[in-house]
């Protein structure tokens, strides 16, 4: 194939070795599937998977005065935070729109990693230092630094079941006693190191392994030849998507967007107005205060059909548009067509009947309670 | 990449079985592994009238939705009901339990249009 233009990540050759189908996704060729996304899909609930998401940004915020910059960037609360723990949050604009989720780990007292979509890579960069720069000069004094380091890391995702007894093959740094959102600093193999986190995106338990990025293809090549036995296969963006979508897991670009609110996205839970200001503040309390419009709910088709992205939702008379899907699919877990949808708060609630339009044709569809899918263990 | 040689193929990846004045119709192999794991498949009514390239039906991966064309001008005359209650067959089966439709050819002429094995091969090799 021609240079394509595109970014690829340091286990490009890994991909094509294992046979992967290479897409164009926001500027980066990664395999969208290997085996297919079905069979990856089960893997990774039945026993493990392996994701390559390498394309993340990565950004260090660092020195005395990172604590205080982070808390006025996102609206989780930082301080909160522990050194080797890790902490969901967004990132809203002065409208209280979303520039981009994302999560914080801090690795000491003044040293944060901080992780974001890769599409949104250089857009949340730039806007990281025109905050930092505003902070500054509100906060005379505050010192720290801003440095985009996507380029020094492979990251690789094993999620599963499988997970921990197969990474634990290939590091002495015990694993057990790792909670979820807690992380190490660690080796694997000999002697790189990691930064190996309880963390992940499919619901199920699982770490995401950081490493210097010219290390990543022996690290994901051990991960293979220790985890295939045990069942563990490689996983593409098509089962990064379905598996997140079982949990809605909310997905920049989908579910998220610059104009998306973050109460009526269900991210109140990051969103902590009362812990000092931060960006975006003001407007999400307000619109708190003025009463929140439509709710991101789950639904499940009760007829046959796909829902998807940007299909409309009508109420159940077939009458008005009520809301929009954000996300959809034929649910591999359960076999069940689910979607996740913006509703009108007034249609929102669970067991509510909805319509969702498919090609002109309206399907009925009914709220439920989400995550569609709950691990069995 | 499987084409058998009995076949006829379109450019929109269909494949067409003639036999007599009817034709049977399905997807492709590569249609289908470019699809990935087929999950939903819709098909017309018998009786529908068809012109030729009209989209007939609709046949959805996890990943993406696709519509599928007629070859030729005529009349659905049978409908493969069994395959949206089995949609995987697509991707097991694509020239065999997946045929979609038969159709009454309006007119024998318009199966000029369609390319045989060898030029669909080249084809779908054009396409990379």
């Amino acid at each position: 194939m021609a240079n394509s233009g595109l970014k690829r990540t340091a286990l490009f050759e890994e991909h094509q070795k294992l046979g992967g189908r290479l897409i164009d996704f926001g500027g980066w060729e990664l395999p969208v599937q290997y085996s297919g996304v079905l069979d990856e899909h089960r893997a990774c609930r039945a026993a493990a998977g392996l994701f390559d998401v390498s394309h993340m940004g990565e950004v260090h915020v660092e020195g005395p005065g990172a604590e205080g910059f982070l808390n006025y960037l996102v609206s989780n609360n930082v301080s909160k935070l522990q050194d080797l723990q890790a902490q969901y949050t967004v990132m809203c604009n002065e409208q209280g729109g979303l520039v981009d989720d994302l999560v914080i780990y801090r690795r000491s007292r003044e040293k944060f990693l901080v992780v974001v979509n890769a599409s949104n890579t250089e857009k949340d960069f730039s806007w990281m230092q025109r905050i930092a720069e505003a902070y500054r000069s509100k906060m005379t004094g505050s010192s720290f630094t801003l440095t985009n380091e996507s380029h020094r890391y492979t990251q690789i995702a094993i999620q599963g079941r499988k997970a921990q007894e197969i990474l634990q093959k290939l590091t002495t740094t015990p694993l057990a006693p790792i909670k979820t959102y807690w992380f190490a600093e660690g080796t694997v193999l000999s002697g790189i190191p990691a930064v190996l986190a309880r963390t992940g995106y499919t619901g199920e338990d699982g770490f995401e392994i950081y490493v210097p990025w010219e290390r990543g293809p022996e690290v994901w090549a051990a991960l293979i030849e220790v985890g295939a036995p045990l069942g563990l296969k490689p996983c593409g963006l098509g089962a990064r998507d379905t598996l997140r979508l079982e949990m809605k897991y909310p997905l920049y670009g989908n579910e998220l967007s610059d104009t998306t609110n973050p109460l009526e996205a269900g991210l109140g839970w990051v969103v902590k107005l009362d812990k000092g200001d931060f960006v975006g503040r003001a407007p999400v309390a307000a619109s708190k205060e003025a009463g929140l419009r439509r709710a991101l709910v789950g639904i499940k088709l009760l007829e046959r059909g796909i829902p998807r992205h940007g299909y409309p939702v009508r109420d159940s008379t077939g009458g008005e548009v009520i809301g929009e899907l954000t996300s959809g699919t034929q649910s591999p877990s359960l076999g069940i067509a689910v979607g996740i949808a913006y509703i009108n708060l007034a249609h929102a609630a669970t067991g509510s009947r909805v319509l969702v339009e498919i090609r002109g044709q309206k399907i009925p569809a009914e709220v439920i309670p989400t995550p569609f899918y709950k691990k069995p263990y | 990449m499987n084409f058998p040689s009995n076949l006829k193929y379109t450019r929109d990846h269909e494949w067409a079985l003639v036999e007599g004045n009817v034709v049977t119709v399905g997807i492709t192999d590569h249609a289908q592994s470019a699809l990935g794991d087929v999950v939903y498949v819709d098909l017309p009514r018998v009786g529908r009238e068809l012109k030729s390239g009209e989209a007939f039906g609709v046949v959805e991966s996890i990943k993406a939705v696709s519509d599928l064309y007629s070859p030729l001008a005529g009349k659905v005359v049978a409908v493969n009901d069994g395959l949206p209650n089995d949609p995987s067959a697509v991707n097991k089966d694509a020239y065999g339990s997946a045929w979609m439709v038969r159709i009454e050819i309006a007119d024998a002429s318009a199966l000029n249009a369609l390319m045989d094995s060898a030029a669909y091969t080249s084809y779908v090799a054009s396409l990379k």
